[in-house]
């Protein structure tokens, strides 16, 4: 009996994704381990904080695009959102002046309202995720360009906006630890999404909608609002990524953003997401971000050329999935 | 009497068809009431009405004497109707408990779920029905039968008093059946009004007190199934009579061997599978869904990988990798998908018997020769009887039975003289069966070695010569066709495993 219930949580722990969670830790262990032989530049305290910071944004992304993805849908918006959320703080707080708490709110805010817009093209105009947000996309992009006149928008007059990224609280208590508070909010965001992944109701339907959309809406859930919700919630955390991205820069950078959401998805995917729907974690986000960024970093350190670094990145997201499908063909 | 749902007049048309032409149904609290009739009849789409899914264009529904309109799924699960869908509708990656309350999720402050009450308020659930499961278990991890029983606990959670049932012991094995009539005859006794469909006749008589019989989305008859006899039923659903031909088995003993599977194994779906085929003969496969029929067909056909053991073609052995490897065997293999696997359904006719065989019309520049295939097309539309008004109209249009036949023709052309047909007549009516079941004869008496398999019990003893029982992936006995084998003995050798359920008495 002890031995069929060990069978059990056995293949569960498979069935859930865990396994791949595992094995996408041990991958990033063994990534730290082979950098840090490789070059002793690697394991410094200074290039570990490079490392999160550098993972701060696309993690914070990749946890927009998680939410999405375990609906069975996919993003591509989340980057120009996330630039399109930074002009607008810039035009809050630059343009109009206005308050710091106010900027905050209102890229926030516009986040979550693009999300909406997104979502209300899935679920009520039944356009495929794919190409809704590739719409998306492109009209985000557009915008932000419009809407900043194509130049850069600066946060000079605000003080403390390039705090909000590079500045560190948690330095200020310990200050052997000056882990950047761009880190601090990418752990809180997580935190927080993962709360409501597995404790609410929204969690519980983001896992259902991914899972069997129709059994659902039969149950008698609202499901087009649900999803709705799901994708309101994404654009709202593209908005957060926004501000990060901005008070790092000190500037909203209208032309930059594409090409974020696939490193966003590709951190998704790695981090053992399932693209069907239905299962994935913030955990294993987490790793799949942090896996990027050990990987690109130490690249660099290693002085291997960008476009290299660009090669190693597309294998690993094939690696990943490929282990995914075998992982799913023996369950 | 008192009714508890009275639908009257109800109309309803799709597209291009009118699905429900004036269908009256009516429903008395604490019964059974079995709906019967071919796939077609409006039987599913009267239930849905019911149930909220779709909306009808007109008629009247009483719940309880009053008149309501039911307009979503949420709304009829209000009113107290519950229903079990054909095809299992549970999130896989959900556990039964999440499952059970799924958009009734009990609710903590700031809209945190409780947990703790989902797990117990299901475990009391699954108490009541003696079923002994956890609650946290992720459903994909169950078999068919207790994800079943998942389902019908859902419908109880919710307090029905108007229980739908479609189709709900189509996965499950005898033992299981009778277990879920247990539930059904407690959830009777607390006046739960049951409304059950079924193809399967001996069940409709055993759990039923009334039937309704639907055909071409119109109303046939209301009666008291213990009054009435199935053959009265069947001409009903039918509108004529349907004369079965005794089975005929052929002397085969000069034939030679067509096909000889040895100790196939792949993973828990096979084990250890050995039997042989001739020329000329039919060898039904038996068993319950998930039995390991299926899996037995897709190895031999190449595909899926085996682990072990050989398959002889024409008595020489064969090393079949992949489907094209097998079909240059000669075998073919009609899938129980047809719509996924079977037929190209937005192609026409002519490009779908011509799809495995195309490198036989193209000259050098590859370029198709249309008129040898409208000529070989033409030929075997007359040849199977393919209703159809031309060899260049879309498959989509055609009726199951048509497409069938088409898929049929496919493999013929290409020469297949071994055809393992799975579920050939799922999703056909009994007017087209029929004539599935006299084409498969007349291909066996041309010398066509067959393979059948089949989830209906009659139609394994109509078509066999020799019968396969299967059961948890094991090859449980060949039992002869014809008149010395009974449904029990079949089934005997097809429930060998463990039931959903701890066995309880009906008090």
């Amino acid at each position: 009996m002890s031995k069929t219930i060990n069978n059990k949580i056995f293949a569960r722990l498979i069935d859930t994704g865990a396994y791949q969670k595992l094995l996408a830790f041990a991958s990033l262990i063994m990534l730290l381990i082979g950098f840090s032989i490789a070059s002793p530049n690697f394991m410094q305290i200074s290039n570990m904080l490079a490392i999160l910071q550098a993972t701060s944004v696309n993690g914070v992304l990749a946890i927009a695009a998680t939410l999405v993805i375990i609906t069975g849908g996919i993003d591509l918006s989340v980057g120009t959102l996330m630039t399109f959320c930074a002009v607008i703080a810039g035009v809050v707080l630059t343009n109009f002046g206005m308050p710091l708490p106010i900027g905050i709110i209102a890229a926030i805010g516009a986040g979550a309202l693009c999300g909406l817009c997104s979502g209300s093209f899935v679920a009520k105009m039944k356009i495929p995720p794919f190409i809704a947000t590739l719409g998306m996309m492109l009209i985000l992009k557009g915008m932000s360009l419009v809407i900043s006149g194509t130049r850069p928008i600066y946060f000079n007059d605000t003080p403390g906006f390039d705090e909000i990224s590079r500045g560190s609280l948690i330095g200020e208590i310990f200050p052997i630890l000056p882990i950047p508070n761009g880190v601090l909010i990418l752990f809180l965001v997580a935190i927080f999404v993962a709360y409501i992944l597995n404790m609410t109701l929204l969690g519980r339907y983001t896992y259902a909608l991914g899972s069997n959309e129709e059994s659902v809406r039969l149950s008698g859930v609202n499901t087009d609002a649900w999803k709705m919700a799901v994708y309101a919630l994404a654009g709202g955390i593209c908005g957060i990524a926004g501000i990060l991205i901005a008070s790092r820069l000190n500037s909203a950078q209208p032309a930059l953003g594409l090409g974020y959401e696939l490193e966003a998805i590709a951190a998704v995917v790695i981090g053992g997401t399932s693209l069907s729907g239905g299962r994935g974690t913030i955990m294993g986000t987490l790793i799949g971000a942090l896996i990027m960024s050990v990987l690109i970093n130490g690249l660099r350190v290693l002085s291997v050329a960008q476009e290299w670094q660009t090669v190693v990145t597309g294998i690993i997201i094939i690696l990943a999935v490929y282990a995914d499908m075998m992982r799913r063909k023996k369950s | 009497m008192d009714f508890i749902v009275k639908m009257l007049n109800i109309e309803k048309h799709f597209p291009g068809v009118h699905a429900l032409k004036d269908a009256h149904f009516d429903l008395m609290a604490g019964e059974v009431h079995a709906l019967m009739g071919e796939n077609g009849a409006g039987k599913s789409t009267l239930m849905k009405i019911l149930s909220g899914i779709y909306d009808k264009d007109s008629g009247e529904i009483y719940i309880e004497d009053a008149r309501v309109n039911i307009k979503s799924p949420r709304q009829a699960q209000d009113l107290g109707i519950g229903i079990i869908h054909q095809e299992l509708s549970l999130m896989k990656d959900l556990t039964a408990a999440q499952n059970i309350f799924i958009g009734r999720e009990p609710l903590l402050k700031f809209g945190r779920l409780d947990e703790n009450a989902l797990n117990q308020k299901t475990a009391i659930i699954f108490k009541s029905m003696n079923l002994s499961l956890s609650p946290k278990v992720i459903v994909e991890s169950l078999t068919i039968a207790k994800q079943q029983m998942v389902e019908i606990a859902k419908a109880i959670s919710n307090n029905s008093k108007i229980l739908i049932m479609d189709e709900p012991t189509a996965a499950l094995n005898d033992a299981e059946i009778d277990e879920l009539f247990i539930i059904i005859n407690r959830l009777k006794k607390e006046g739960v009004a049951i409304i059950y469909i079924s193809h399967k006749m001996d069940e409709i008589k055993r759990i039923t007190d009334r039937v309704t019989i639907m055909r071409d989305g119109g109303y046939i008859d209301t009666l008291t199934t213990s009054d009435t006899s199935i053959k009265e039923i069947i001409a009903m659903m039918v509108g004529r009579e349907i004369t079965d031909e005794a089975i005929t088995i052929p002397d085969l003993s000069n034939a030679k061997t067509a096909l000889e599977v040895k100790r196939l194994n792949r993973k828990n779906e096979i084990k250890d599978v050995s039997f042989s085929l001739k020329y000329g003969e039919i060898l039904g496969f038996a068993g319950l869904m998930g039995a390991g029929r299926t899996e037995v067909a897709r190895a031999i056909f190449g595909a899926d990988p085996l682990d072990s053991g050989e398959v002889m073609v024409h008595g020489k052995k064969c090393n079949i990798k992949s489907p094209s490897d097998a079909v240059k065997a000669g075998i073919g293999y009609l899938s129980e998908d047809r719509k996924h696997f079977g037929v190209a359904v937005n192609m026409d006719v002519r490009a779908n018997i011509t799809m495995a065989s195309l490198d036989r019309y193209i000259n050098k520049l590859s370029i198709l020769n249309e008129k040898e295939m409208r000529d070989i097309s033409r030929d075997y539309i007359e040849q199977l009887s393919i209703l159809t008004p031309s060899d260049k109209q879309e498959v989509r249009f055609l009726s199951g039975g048509n497409q069938q036949k088409i898929v049929i023709a496919k493999w013929l052309l290409r020469d297949c003289d071994i055809l393992i047909f799975d579920e050939p007549t799922r999703g056909i009516d009994v007017g087209a069966k029929s004539e599935i079941y006299k084409l498969l004869k007349k291909l066996a008496s041309q010398g066509r070695a067959i393979i059948v398999i089949s989830s209906e019990l009659p139609e394994i003893m109509k078509l066999s010569h020799r019968i396969a029982v299967m059961c948890e992936g094991k090859l449980t006995g060949i039992l002869p066709g014809g008149s010395t084998t009974s449904q029990e003995d079949i089934m005997h050798l097809a429930t060998q495993r463990t039931a959903a359920m701890t066995p309880m008495e009906v008090e």
